[in-house]
C-alpha cells in the first residue's frame, strides 16, 4: 500500500513541472514584453525598467523559470503588483471562504446525487428516472451564473431569507457563516449534482445486473440493502472517479459564483487579478488550484482500495 | 427484408415526420437550434440596431420600439439578445470545430506513434490538470481581446479532451482484423490513416464535439460575464448578463432573457449529444434511433 502511495505521488511529479512550464509560459512567452505586459498600460518607463529589475527579466528564459519555480517550491510566488503583497499571503487570505463553499457544496451535491442516482436506477426507464435524468441534463446546461442569479432573485430579493451577496466569516459564528453560503453552495451543488447523478445512475445499472445481485435477491433481501450496501459500494469507483474529476468543473464553478455573490475568496481574487492584469497573482492563482486538483485526484485514486480491495496489490 | 425495401423507398418527409413523432425531444432541440440558427443569421431583418446609445431612455420598459426594454445605457435589449446569439453559435462551432480537428490529428498520431502517445499523454495529463475555465481566463486577458482570441482560448482546454478520446479509440482500432489486413496488403501513412482508422473514430468524436460546442457557449458567456471576453460594446449574452448586474433588483428581466436563451441554446445542444450517444452505443440503441 505505502508503496502503492508513494508510486502514485511520485507520478504527479512530471505533471507538476509541465504545469509549472506552462502557467510560467502563459506570461512569459507570450508576444510582447513581459516587463510591459505585467506593468500595465499606464507605467512609465521608470516603472517597466524596475518591473524587469524585480523579476530578473533580462535573464534567459530557463534560468527565469528554474527561479521563479524554486521560489514556488518554497512558497513564494512573488509579489503583487498592484497591492505589494506576497502572493502567498492573500491567497492564504481568502482561503477561508473559498474552502467552505467548496466543503458546502460537496456536502450538498452528495446528499443531493446519490439518492437521485440510486432511485434512477433502480426505477430506470420510468418516468420517475425520465425526470431524473431531465433534471440532471438541465442542471449540467445551465450555466451557474444563471442558476445563482435565479436562485438570489426567488430567495433572496423576493422572499428576503437570505443574503443577496457578501460573506459572514467563521469567526463570526457558523450560522451566519452557512446563510451566506447557503445560495452559493446550492447553485454550484446544482451543476455539480447533475453530472455526479449520472454517473451513479449508469454505474448502479452496470452493477445491478450482476450475479451476485442476483444472489441476494434470491436471498431475500430488502430492495434497500440491496442498493446501498451491495451495489452502491461497487459503484463507488466511477462515482468518486467523477467526484475528482467534477473537481476541475468545480474550481471553474467557484470563480465565478464568488464573482455572482461577491464572497471575496481566492475566485474573486483571480478574477479581480485578471481585471488587473496582476500577473504574479495570476500565475499563483492558476498554481495553486492545479496543485490542488492534482492533490485531489491523487486522494481520488488511493480511496479506490477502499472500494475495490484489489488496487492495493 | 421486404419490410426493410418499404422503409426505404417511404417518401422523406413522411420518413421524418415518424422520426419526429418517435423522438420528440430531439426534434423539439432540433427545431430550437435551426430557430437560434436562423435568428442569427438574420439577425438585421429581426431586430434594430443593438449599439445604439440613448442616455433618456435608459431602463425603460418595453414598448413598441424595444419590446423587451432598455438597458442602462438606454440600448435596445431585444436587439442584443438577437444579436447576441451570433457570438454564441459563433464560438460554440468554431471551438467544436477546431476541437475536432486538433484532437483528432493529435489523438491519431498519438495512437499510432508510441513516443508520441507518451508525449502527448504527459503533456494532455499537464493541461487537464488546469481548470479549463481558469486557463481560457488566463489566455483571454493576457492576448488582446477579441472574438478569434475567446475562440482560441475556450478551444485550447478542450483540445485534451478530444485527444485522449481519439487516442484511446485507435488503440482499439488499431489491432482489428480490417486494419492489420490493410497494413498486411502494403496499407500505410495517410491512406491508412483516412480509409481506415479515421472513419472508426467519427462516432465518439461527433459526440464529444456536441459537448465542446456546448461547454465552449457556456465558456464564451463566462468569459464575457467576467469581462475579459469580446468588447462590452458587440452584444452578447454573457455581457448583457454582466451589465444587468448593478440593476439585478429592480431590474431582474434584463438578467433573464439572456440567461434563458443562453440555457435553451446549452440544453439543446447537451440534449442533442445525449441522444447522438446513445444511438451510437450499439447497448443502447433501441429500435436504431438514428
Amino acid at each position: 500500500m505505502l508503496n502503492y502511495i508513494a508510486g502514485r505521488i511520485a507520478s504527479a511529479i512530471p505533471i507538476l513541472l509541465l504545469v509549472a512550464i506552462f502557467i510560467f509560459s502563459l506570461v512569459n512567452v507570450t508576444p510582447g514584453d513581459p516587463a510591459v505586459l505585467i506593468a500595465g498600460d499606464n507605467a512609465t518607463p521608470a516603472q517597466v525598467e524596475a518591473i524587469r529589475e524585480r523579476l530578473r527579466l533580462d535573464e534567459p528564459l530557463p534560468v527565469r523559470f528554474f527561479v521563479w519555480a524554486g521560489n514556488a517550491v518554497r512558497l513564494d510566488l512573488g509579489e503583487s503588483i498592484y497591492s505589494s503583497q506576497p502572493v502567498t499571503r492573500l491567497i492564504a487570505q481568502r482561503l477561508e471562504p473559498t474552502f467552505v463553499l467548496a466543503t458546502v457544496t460537496l456536502i450538498l451535491t452528495i446528499l443531493i446525487a446519490l439518492p437521485l442516482g440510486v432511485v434512477a436506477a433502480w426505477k430506470s426507464n420510468t418516468w420517475i428516472d425520465r425526470s431524473i435524468m431531465a433534471f440532471a441534463v438541465l442542471g449540467f446546461s445551465v450555466p451557474v451564473f444563471v442558476i445563482g442569479y435565479l436562485l438570489v432573485y426567488v430567495f433572496s430579493v423576493r422572499l428576503k431569507w437570505l443574503p443577496v451577496q457578501g460573506y459572514s466569516p467563521l469567526a463570526d459564528g457558523v450560522l451566519g457563516t452557512l446563510r451566506s453560503v447557503a445560495l452559493p453552495s446550492l447553485a454550484l451543488a446544482l451543476v455539480f449534482a447533475a453530472l455526479i447523478a449520472r454517473v451513479t445512475r449508469a454505474a448502479l445499472l452496470e452493477v445491478l445486473s450482476e450475479n451476485h445481485i442476483r444472489t441476494a435477491r434470491a436471498k431475500g433481501l430488502s430492495t434497500w440493502r440491496i442498493l446501498v450496501i451491495h451495489a452502491l459500494k461497487n459503484a463507488g469507483v466511477p462515482v468518486i472517479t467523477v467526484i475528482g474529476i467534477g473537481f476541475a468543473t468545480l474550481i471553474g464553478g467557484v470563480v465565478v459564483t464568488e464573482s455572482v455573490f461577491n464572497i471575496p475568496g481566492i475566485g474573486r481574487l483571480t478574477v479581480d487579478a485578471i481585471t488587473r492584469r496582476d500577473y504574479p497573482v495570476v500565475q499563483g492563482v492558476i498554481l495553486f488550484f492545479s496543485v490542488l486538483l492534482i492533490v485531489i485526484n491523487i486522494l481520488v485514486d488511493l480511496s479506490y482500495a477502499l472500494f475495490d480491495p484489489r488496487v492495493k496489490g | 427484408m421486404a419490410m426493410l425495401q418499404a422503409a426505404v423507398r417511404e417518401p422523406g418527409a413522411a420518413r421524418l415526420l415518424r422520426y419526429a413523432r418517435r423522438n420528440p425531444a430531439t426534434t423539439i432541440c432540433c427545431l430550437i437550434l435551426l430557430a437560434l440558427l436562423l435568428v442569427a443569421v438574420f439577425a438585421p431583418l429581426i431586430a434594430g440596431d443593438p449599439i445604439k446609445i440613448d442616455p433618456a431612455r435608459r431602463l425603460t420598459p418595453p414598448d413598441a420600439e424595444a419590446i423587451w426594454g432598455r438597458d442602462h445605457l438606454g440600448r435596445d435589449v431585444f436587439a442584443r439578445a438577437i444579436y447576441g446569439t451570433r457570438i454564441s453559435m459563433l464560438v460554440g462551432f468554431s471551438v467544436a470545430f477546431l476541437t475536432t480537428v486538433l484532437g483528432v490529428t493529435i489523438g491519431i498520431y498519438a495512437g499510432l506513434s508510441r513516443i508520441g502517445s507518451l508525449v502527448v499523454m504527459r503533456l494532455t495529463d499537464a493541461m487537464m490538470a488546469i481548470p479549463a475555465i481558469l486557463l481560457a481566463i488566463a489566455f483571454a486577458s493576457i492576448l488582446n481581446a477579441g472574438l478569434v482570441t475567446v475562440i482560441i482560448a475556450i478551444t485550447i482546454p478542450e483540445v485534451p479532451r478530444m485527444v485522449r478520446l481519439v487516442r484511446s479509440v485507435v488503440l482499439g482500432v488499431r489491432n482489428q482484423p480490417h486494419v492489420t489486413a490493410a497494413v498486411s496488403i502494403g496499407t500505410s501513412g495517410l491512406p491508412l490513416v483516412w480509409r481506415h482508422i479515421l472513419p472508426n473514430t467519427m462516432g465518439p468524436v461527433l459526440v464529444q464535439a456536441t459537448y465542446a460546442c456546448a461547454s465552449a457557449i457556456i465558456a464564451s458567456a463566462v468569459l464575457s460575464f467576467l469581462g475579459v471576453g469580446i468588447s462590452p460594446e458587440v452584444p452578447s449574452w454573457g455581457g448583457m448578463m454582466a451589465d444587468a448586474r448593478s440593476v439585478f433588483r429592480l431590474h431582474p428581466m434584463l438578467m433573464l432573457y439572456p440567461g434563458v436563451l443562453l440555457s435553451l441554446l446549452v440544453l439543446s445542444v447537451n440534449i442533442l449529444g445525449d441522444r447522438l450517444s446513445d444511438a451510437l452505443d450499439p447497448r443502447k440503441s433501441r429500435r436504431g434511433a438514428l
